[in-house]
């Protein structure tokens, strides 16, 4: 944030700096210099005074020069020809008696950062290797990896590594530790500092000495070790298992994390370590530091992966407090849903119903849907609890409890009576676009189970002329032909307004391209549309929550302690996990940067091997344009959001099936371009594909 | 590895930027407090990204501390640290605010430097940065008239002054040296209960995370040795009869306490660095050994004129001579209230209708154990249905219990070995804090 008057103050403070009274008396001279430093940190360009700062340096008052090294470091690049007049000084200071004064001096030096500086650092920081004083030589460790980055291509004389090397035994273990960094980033190009056995065995005797940083430096680096033989690897084990219950969570993460990497061949050791883990991993979830808990309820989603049941007597750890932070209450409610079972299913359901009324949306969503998720094992309990919420009448929850139970019954089928029942009514309180359009899918499927389904339509399909959102006008078309087909006499006629209506003065082509080809297919006759549009209303193969199989460890072990597990997003897990139904994937989290990543160049081919959508294709009505018997290319313009794109694909696969032709290729081939290159979207991306075409396929079976 | 270091107000203004590695740019920071300000809510802030840069903060004293780094960095080395700095420059400033940051910044950079070079944590021991760090803490102290309280009438001890007061930990720890401060040692016992209660009034879950925290103003230090309750047991198995067993369930220490005389006579002994430090971890699961300390009594219904009544009974189950202090009750109240109307037994509480977090916010300055208090709000609720009474609760209590300790836990003695020349003072304080305390209604 610049400051106001930035340039006043700057020519006030160079006043200031050069007066000589001011210079005479060191604190009023220190005092000055402080205000520098300050307006510097509150963001004012104060560059300028580099050369009145350069001048500054050279005091006996160690704590002006600190400062003075705290704005020389700043702005060091932006005068590279004025830093040469330091470097005297820093020389000078690193021949001085007092070792701090020589790690100040030597550390500064390599933190100027300027390549033309190399050849006056190299001989001082040499002789800092072999300084008497510990805070010397970890100073200079470190800064010869600074001096390799600073020119990443040219080599680093041999003779150094070899010392860096040899000083892996020097007494002081932060000296150890940072020669480990250092050698990591000078030999990155080769892999790293080599890791042999004798290495190995001299780190980790040393580990003890080491503080909490450098053990998980230690363990680490270690992790790219691979013991000889199995003696070594449970020597190794053993000597390392009263880290894996360290009280502190670094540590005990790496050394879970080495564990994993040197037994990937053991499962049974994995486990086990998993098991040991558990209890400081608990710990940590009841830490008073929330970012902290918040990284461990995070992992422990990861171990439950491979130990489904591991915390299953703990669940009332994760009971959330009712101050913590939305983010972690979401958190905790994930695991929540995975650890219940016959005995605590009644106690979590109560806690969790207790959410449901928070005064945060997203809290009382997530708790909701949570609910949902234990209804596909528990559903009788589940159910009576959302149909309970429905009462309250309030739009965030009605609309979470519709959204939550149109999830059920793709799952559970045998809930879907109780659902028709509860229904009744909540049109009134749905405001939001997600809500309403999974009421609009209900009411569609299974419009013949309830009673005021034409009604409800018909005052939606009374109001379309001022429906501003899209997805709910597709999905009232949908709704109403499906409706139309179970209940022709009530719907005729909405059904012909609505089509009139998109047909003749919508303006949005996706619509209105919906309704032709609904309106071609009514042409085509009943039992055609009938075999359109009633598809699957569910799929039990989807399984209910408790006897998921185990995952492997090696799974997620690469991410073990790394960040990748906090910053996932809880719907991947969702759908990795158990797969919920496919139209979740895609209308509850439409992801807006997707389209925006997809756009052009970098290709990327991908064969989607969905032969079954082929097979639906050949099955039903025996087509397939010649047109896209071509490789299809499919551009996204940035405004398409993946459900509209289902909508894009609905329209265009149906209209070819319309039209009519004679070539059925093996398979479809997408092209995708993409920039930059993203496979985390294009991961996600081929999922809503694949769905899509699953979809498809099944509302044609 | 850390990229760069940055403090901000929680306004965003820039307090401390260090930049390790360099070739960032200087947008970052302007950067991270977008991101963090546009949260809508489900995200998880603590781990954010922007291209390949990853920031990770943590909220501490009203401020954003935040580190850069890469993805592969470990999450929990990365918010260890945070929290550590946090920790040092609160001992080294005496208090953590926006204020004390500010005048001690160069004191700030100047801890930075030592604490990480290029990225790599060197050392947070308040052990070794004591010998490196020369700047000299800046603090203000408002005036205040209860500091004049202390000092007796023509300088004689008075009772109060036995008493040390709540401010006397929040100073810096190198006042110590300078100023010829007095050598003090503050051992805390501190424990955070996590409690629900069910609406029949039954015990659902109680969680007790305890610490001991040893705050140390000595100048030199010296062993110290401090003694547990001699029935002090971990674990389930290890019940010793009848009694005043004092138990955790599990129990972590320091690295730098020697437990050789623990198991005989529960004694820790330990060289005690400057600063604060957590010597002792230990937590307790379901089975408290004293009556919980607070107890509701709802009634919740509907008038005729569609107002909803709430009476409230808060029983306190402290034993007689202890008070709780600051208890503050959340109700949560119906969607749509517009007014509230209060009739409170004492003078001393009072209750207040927050409408943007919807619920009655009942606060008590203190409360005496073994007392009951009630209160009867009636909320004005215009569309008030027989469903909106399922809005009502669970209700949150916060409150902090001085001089109790929930699991029992007490300080035998406290030793200091060899004898301090000059005066010192050992403090021995115990606190019991709400993590959570739920009561479902």
């Amino acid at each position: 944030m610049p400051y106001l008057g930035g340039e006043e103050t700057v020519r006030e403070l160079r006043r200031a700096l050069s007066n000589p009274n001011v210079q005479s008396d060191p604190l009023r001279y220190r005092n000055t210099i402080l205000k520098v430093i300050r307006t510097m940190s509150q963001g004012v360009d104060v560059s300028g005074l580099f050369s009145e700062m350069v001048k500054a340096c050279a005091t006996v008052d160690v704590v002006q020069k600190k400062l003075v090294y705290v704005f020389l470091c700043s702005y060091a690049t932006l005068n590279p020809e004025l830093s040469l007049l330091v470097i005297n000084t820093l020389r000078k200071d690193c021949q001085d008696p007092n070792p701090m004064v020589r790690s100040l001096a030597l550390r500064n030096m390599t933190n100027l950062r300027l390549p033309s500086l190399v050849e006056y650092v190299e001989q001082p920081l040499t002789a800092g290797l072999r300084d008497r004083a510990a805070c010397v030589r970890r100073v200079a460790v470190l800064g010869w990896a600074k001096l390799h980055n600073l020119h990443p291509s040219s080599e680093i004389d041999a003779a150094v590594v070899n010392e860096l090397y040899s000083l892996l035994r020097d007494p002081d273990p932060v000296v150890m530790v940072n020669c480990l960094r250092a050698l990591e980033e000078i030999l990155k190009e080769e892999g790293g500092i080599a890791i042999n056995k004798p290495i190995t065995h001299h780190l980790l005797n040393r580990l003890k000495e080491c503080d909490i940083w450098g053990q998980s430096e230690v363990l680490r680096v270690l992790q790219r070790y691979r013991p000889q033989s199995e003696d070594e690897l449970f020597d190794i084990l053993s000597l390392l298992d009263s880290f894996l219950v360290s009280p502190h969570p670094p540590v005990m993460a790496a050394t879970l994390s080495l564990f994993l990497s040197i037994s990937s061949n053991l499962p049974v050791i994995s486990l086990a370590a998993l098991e040991r883990v558990s209890g400081p991993l608990l710990a940590a979830c009841g830490s008073g530091s929330r970012e902290m808990r918040f990284a461990a309820v995070c992992h422990i989603q990861l171990l439950l992966r491979s130990v489904p049941g591991l915390l299953g007597p703990h669940y009332k750890r994760f009971f959330c407090g009712y101050a913590e932070p939305a983010y972690i209450k979401e958190r905790k409610m994930q695991v929540l849903v995975e650890l219940v079972n016959d005995e605590n299913v009644a106690m979590i359901l109560d806690e969790l119903k207790g959410y449901c009324t928070d005064v945060n949306t997203d809290t009382a969503q997530a708790a909701i849907s949570a609910i949902g998720r234990i209804g596909r094992s528990y559903s009788d309990r589940c159910l009576q609890i959302l149909t309970g919420l429905l009462g309250l009448k309030q739009d965030h929850i009605t609309s979470a409890v519709v959204q939550t139970m149109r999830d059920l019954v793709w799952v559970c089928p045998q809930c879907s009576d109780t659902v028709c029942l509860a229904l009744d009514g909540c049109e009134e309180t749905l405001q939001d676009i997600q809500g309403r359009q999974a009421l609009l899918w209900l009411l569609g499927v299974y419009g013949e189970r309830i009673s005021t389904a034409p009604y409800t339509l018909e005052v939606l399909i009374d109001r379309v002329r001022s429906e501003a959102s899209l997805g709910i006008k597709m999905e009232l078309l949908t709704a109403t032909m499906r409706l139309f087909l179970c209940r022709p006499a009530e719907t005729q006629d909405m059904l012909g307004r609505l089509l009139h209506y998109c047909i003749e003065e919508e303006t949005d082509m996706c619509v209105r391209d919906q309704a032709l080809l609904y309106y071609r297919l009514l042409h085509c006759g009943i039992e055609k549309t009938r075999e359109v549009l009633q598809g699957r209303r569910s799929d039990p193969s989807l399984g209910v929550l408790i006897g998921r199989p185990a995952k492997p460890v090696s799974q997620w072990a690469r991410c073990f302690n790394t960040l990748e597990p906090l910053s996932q997003g809880a719907v991947e897990a969702e759908s990795d996990s158990r797969g919920s139904p496919e139209h979740v994937t895609y209308n509850s989290k439409p992801n807006a940067d997707l389209s925006d990543t997809l756009s052009c160049s970098h290709i990327e081919e991908v064969h989607s091997g969905s032969d079954s959508a082929m097979r639906c294709s050949d099955s039903s009505t025996n087509v397939l344009a010649s047109s896209i018997a071509a490789p299809l290319s499919l551009s996204l313009s940035p405004a398409v959001s993946p459900e509209d794109f289902e909508h894009l694909w609905l329209q265009r696969q149906a209209l070819h099936t319309e039209r009519g032709a004679e070539k059925i290729e093996e398979g479809i081939k997408v092209i995708l371009n993409q920039q930059p290159k993203d496979d985390d979207a294009l991961r996600q991306f081929l999922t809503i594909l694949i769905t899509v075409l699953n979809t498809l396929s099944s509302e044609k079976d | 590895m850390i990229s760069q270091v940055f403090i901000l107000s929680s306004k965003g203004d820039h307090l401390i930027y260090k930049d390790f590695r360099g070739g960032a740019g200087n947008d970052i920071v302007s950067i991270f407090y977008e991101k963090v300000t546009a949260l809508t809510g489900d995200q998880p802030p603590v781990v954010m990204n922007h291209k390949d840069i990853y920031f990770v903060h943590i909220r501490q004293g009203g401020l954003y501390w935040v580190a850069t780094t890469t993805a592969g960095s470990s999450p929990f080395t990365i918010t260890e640290f945070l929290n550590r700095l946090a920790a040092l420059v609160k001992d080294y400033c005496g208090s953590l605010s926006e204020k004390s940051v500010q005048m001690n910044f160069a004191l700030i950079y100047e801890l930075l430097d030592e604490i990480v070079d290029y990225g790599y944590i060197q050392t947070t021991s308040s052990d070794v940065l004591k010998n490196f760090i020369q700047t000299e803490a800046v603090t203000s102290r408002p005036f205040s008239l209860f500091d004049l309280s202390n000092v007796g009438l023509f300088g004689a001890e008075t009772q109060q002054s036995k008493v040390a007061p709540s401010s006397a930990a929040t100073r810096p720890i190198q006042s110590s040296r300078e100023q010829g401060g007095k050598s003090e040692i503050f051992v805390d016992v501190i424990e955070r209960m996590t409690v629900v209660i069910g609406s029949n009034g039954l015990l659902m879950k109680a969680d007790v995370e305890g610490e001991i925290r040893v705050k140390c103003y000595m100048p030199s230090c010296s062993e110290m040795r401090i003694g547990l309750n001699e029935e002090f047991s971990i674990g389930k198995s290890q019940l010793r009869g009848y009694g005043a067993a004092v138990r955790v369930d599990e129990c972590s220490f320091h690295q730098a306490v020697r437990l050789d005389e623990f198991d005989s006579h529960r004694i820790l002994r330990l060289c005690p660095s400057q600063g604060e430090q957590t010597v002792m971890q230990y937590q307790l699961s379901d089975d408290l050994p004293s009556a919980l300390p607070f107890r509701l009594f709802p009634t919740i219904e509907r008038d005729n004129g569609g107002r909803l009544l709430m009476y409230m009974k808060l029983r306190c189950d402290l034993p007689p001579k202890s008070a709780a202090i600051n208890v503050c009750a959340t109700i949560p109240v119906p969607k749509g209230s517009v007014s509230l109307s209060q009739e409170l037994s004492s003078p001393d509480q009072s209750a207040e209708l927050k409408p943007q977090s919807r619920a009655v916010v009942w606060k008590i300055a203190r409360f005496a154990g073994g007392t009951q208090l009630s209160a009867l709000f009636k909320l004005e609720v215009p569309s008030l249905s027989s469903a909106s009474m399922l809005e009502v609760g669970p209700v949150g209590l916060s409150f902090e219990l001085p001089k109790i300790t929930a699991t029992g836990l007490q300080i035998r003695f406290l030793r200091l070995s060899p004898i301090q020349p000059g005066p010192s003072q050992r403090w021995v304080r115990y606190v019991t804090h709400s993590d959570s305390y739920t009561i479902r209604i």
